[in-house]
């Protein structure tokens, strides 16, 4: 399978006088279609990779190329369009807007890239709501569900564009271990049925032995790929 | 587009506390423009009225030796087709004469109408404190103020002295009160013919004088008059003889001006500063809609819209609270007759124009939130939780 995603000689450092490399001369190559997981200590560098990844964040130097495109020579509105039709992100912290109803949040990216979200569109929503075991607390503002709730919102969210690619930081880190055991169960079943791409930082390593592939970062470098 | 504006309507609902106070800042600016507006053009307007309102506002005289203008019945429907905003087109014969009463002589203008055509001017039958009008040639009125410093009455004889050289004698049939001073001393009211006889005119008369309904556009409604009329006859209008009154209103307009730029101005910088915390506030928000690939430029478009709704919500209340005010305003600030001590002047165009305005400047405030909303790197906010 071809590479969806792929690192070059990637460093990053962080401040303006005083210089904290955090990532050094990272390569990394991600197969389209696999279950990856990123494991190391905290303070290893994980989340600046995920959002090097994910766009959010821009390497010092080195190549991030996202689909065979280079992503650190786009402009802003491509990043944009990029992050919202091929990336999911699921973060720690669920990262809703509360304003807004779990259903609503859940449409938010496909409305982001439409506009309009017509019938079959809220069909597929409200599936994607029951097969992460919400379909109670749909109408609900986000700010009053239990943490649970709300993270499976924003995994519904992540998986409504249908990306090619789902990155997630801790993604049940706050979540008890029933509750993350059934959440990553439901990942593996999207990544089988849908082909999606994951990479998935974790510190559960019970739960990263299940992966196709473990990363392990150490002081910025990849120490462990098996 | 659509997107940008329901997420807006979404922040400005979900924090209705501070939607409402700023709201209502924006009203308040609206209220009070309106209020004073309204105040300031029913005061000019009542000014106005007061100073010309019973007087000629555009007066054709002639430019020739005599100073009498011939066949008035030839200029007249000249000048009613000039501009159909021209009312109360009435023909003048008046004169410097000498009044003669008890052996006491009195300077006056004697000044004769045709009663029905300057009624729209001078509403004299409104203006009669004694007596009636004169009903046949050589009867007249005589101001009050001469009347009571010569000590005349109705029903006197009095005579004229002319420059024509002959002494005639009429009946003073009414006293009449022009509220002004000078007119009541020295007018002495007769109709036209006995007018022309005193002063040998025939059937010439001396000026031409009229009203019209949009009192501002004397001079160029007296422009047009004159060339229509030609060079034999002058035309004279009301705000070249008012300068002072029209730099003073024109003051008073900018004052009027200049306190509503600096409530707008005041209002503009409160909702520009409230605004700017609110992205502050919603910086979280913004950023996760930028995690999801919201593009910059919708992202500001959201404040935008905050503006703008925020601004339509403040107008219209700020429209509600002026007339509000306004009508308090008549009702309650009354002059002992009871009538209200300035009649305000509703004015839509106005109103609408201030609405406009504050809904422009709102829009316009909300661009440093929303230039603030484009810049934020939603990094920031993934990386501090
Ligand atoms: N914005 C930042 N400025 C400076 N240093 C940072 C910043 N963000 C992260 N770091 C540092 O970079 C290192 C790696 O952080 P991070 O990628 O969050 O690690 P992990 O996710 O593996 O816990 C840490 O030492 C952290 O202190
Ligand atoms: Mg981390």
């Amino acid at each position: 399978m071809a590479n969806i995603i792929e690192l070059k000689q990637v460093n990053k450092e962080y401040g303006d006088q005083v210089k904290t490399p955090v990532l050094f001369d990272v390569d990394l190559a991600i197969e389209e279609g696999s279950f990856n997981s990123i494991i190391g200590q905290s303070g290893s560098g994980k989340s600046t990779l995920l959002n090097i990844i994910g766009t959010l964040d821009q390497p010092t130097s080195g190549e991030v190329m996202i689909g065979g495109k280079r992503t650190d020579q786009m402009r802003k509105n491509e990043l944009a369009g990029l992050r919202n039709e091929t990336l999911g992100f699921i973060f720690q912290f669920h990262y809703l807007l509360p304003e807004f109803t779990a259903l609503e949040n859940v449409l938010m990216p496909y409305r982001i890239r439409h506009g309009k979200v017509p019938a079959e569109k809220i069909d597929r929503a409200h599936e994607i709501m029951k097969l992460v075991g919400l379909e109670k607390v749909k109408h609900n503002l986000a700010a009053n569900m239990s943490g649970g709730q709300q993270q499976r919102t924003a995994i519904a969210r992540a998986l409504m564009n249908q990306p090619k690619i789902i990155l997630a930081d801790e993604p049940t880190g706050n979540l008890d271990s029933d509750t993350s055991e059934t959440i990553y169960n439901l990942l593996r079943d999207i990544n089988r049925d849908l082909g999606t791409t994951f990479v998935i930082i974790t510190h559960d390593r019970r739960i990263a032995e299940k992966a196709d592939r473990i990363i392990e970062i150490k002081d910025g470098r990849v120490a462990l790929d098996i | 587009m659509r997107l940008a504006f329901s997420i807006a309507r979404r922040f400005l609902r979900a924090s209705k506390g501070q939607t409402f106070l700023i709201a209502l800042g924006i009203a308040i600016g609206v209220s009070v423009q309106i209020f004073i507006g309204s105040l300031i053009q029913g005061l000019q307007i009542d000014l106005i009225n007061t100073t010309i309102g019973s007087q000629s506002q555009i007066t054709i005289t002639s430019r020739t030796e005599d100073k009498l203008i011939d066949d008035y019945e030839r200029w007249q429907p000249v000048v009613a087709e000039t501009d159909p905003s021209l009312r109360s087109v009435t023909p003048i014969a008046q004169g410097q004469a000498l009044l003669v009463f008890d052996d006491e002589n009195y300077s006056v203008l004697v000044r004769g109408l045709d009663f029905d055509s300057a009624e729209g001017i001078y509403q004299l039958s409104n203006r009669l404190v004694s007596g009636e009008m004169p009903s046949t040639e050589l009867e007249l009125l005589v101001g009050q103020d001469l009347a009571e410093e010569a000590g005349i009455k109705v029903g006197d004889l009095i005579s004229f002295l002319t420059n024509v050289g002959q002494e005639t004698t009429a009946t003073v049939s009414g006293l009449f009160d022009l509220e002004t001073a000078s007119l009541n001393k020295t007018w002495v009211i007769t109709d036209l013919a006995s007018a022309q006889g005193l002063f040998d005119y025939d059937e010439k008369i001396t000026a031409i004088e009229m009203q019209l309904e949009d009192v501002f556009a004397a001079d160029t409604v007296a422009e047009a008059l004159h060339s229509r009329l030609g060079d034999g006859l002058s035309v004279n209008h009301w705000k070249a003889d008012n300068i002072a009154l029209l730099s003073g209103l024109n003051g008073q307009s900018i004052s009027s001006y200049m306190i509503q730029v600096f409530v707008m101005i005041s209002v503009l910088l409160g909702i520009a500063s409230v605004l700017a915390i609110t992205v502050i506030q919603k910086s979280r928000q913004i950023g996760i809609l930028k995690a999801m690939g919201i593009r910059d430029s919708k992202a500001s478009l959201i404040f935008l819209f905050q503006g703008l709704l925020l601004g339509i919500a403040g107008a219209i209340l700020g429209i509600l609270l002026g007339l509000g005010l306004a009508y308090a305003f008549t009702r309650f600030a009354l002059s002992p007759d009871g009538t209200p001590i300035v009649p305000l002047v509703i004015d839509p165009g106005f109103i609408a124009l201030s609405a406009l305005f504050a809904i422009t400047v709102s829009t316009l405030a909300a661009l440093i939130p929303a230039r603030k909303s484009s810049q934020l790197n939603p990094i920031e906010v993934i990386r501090n939780g």
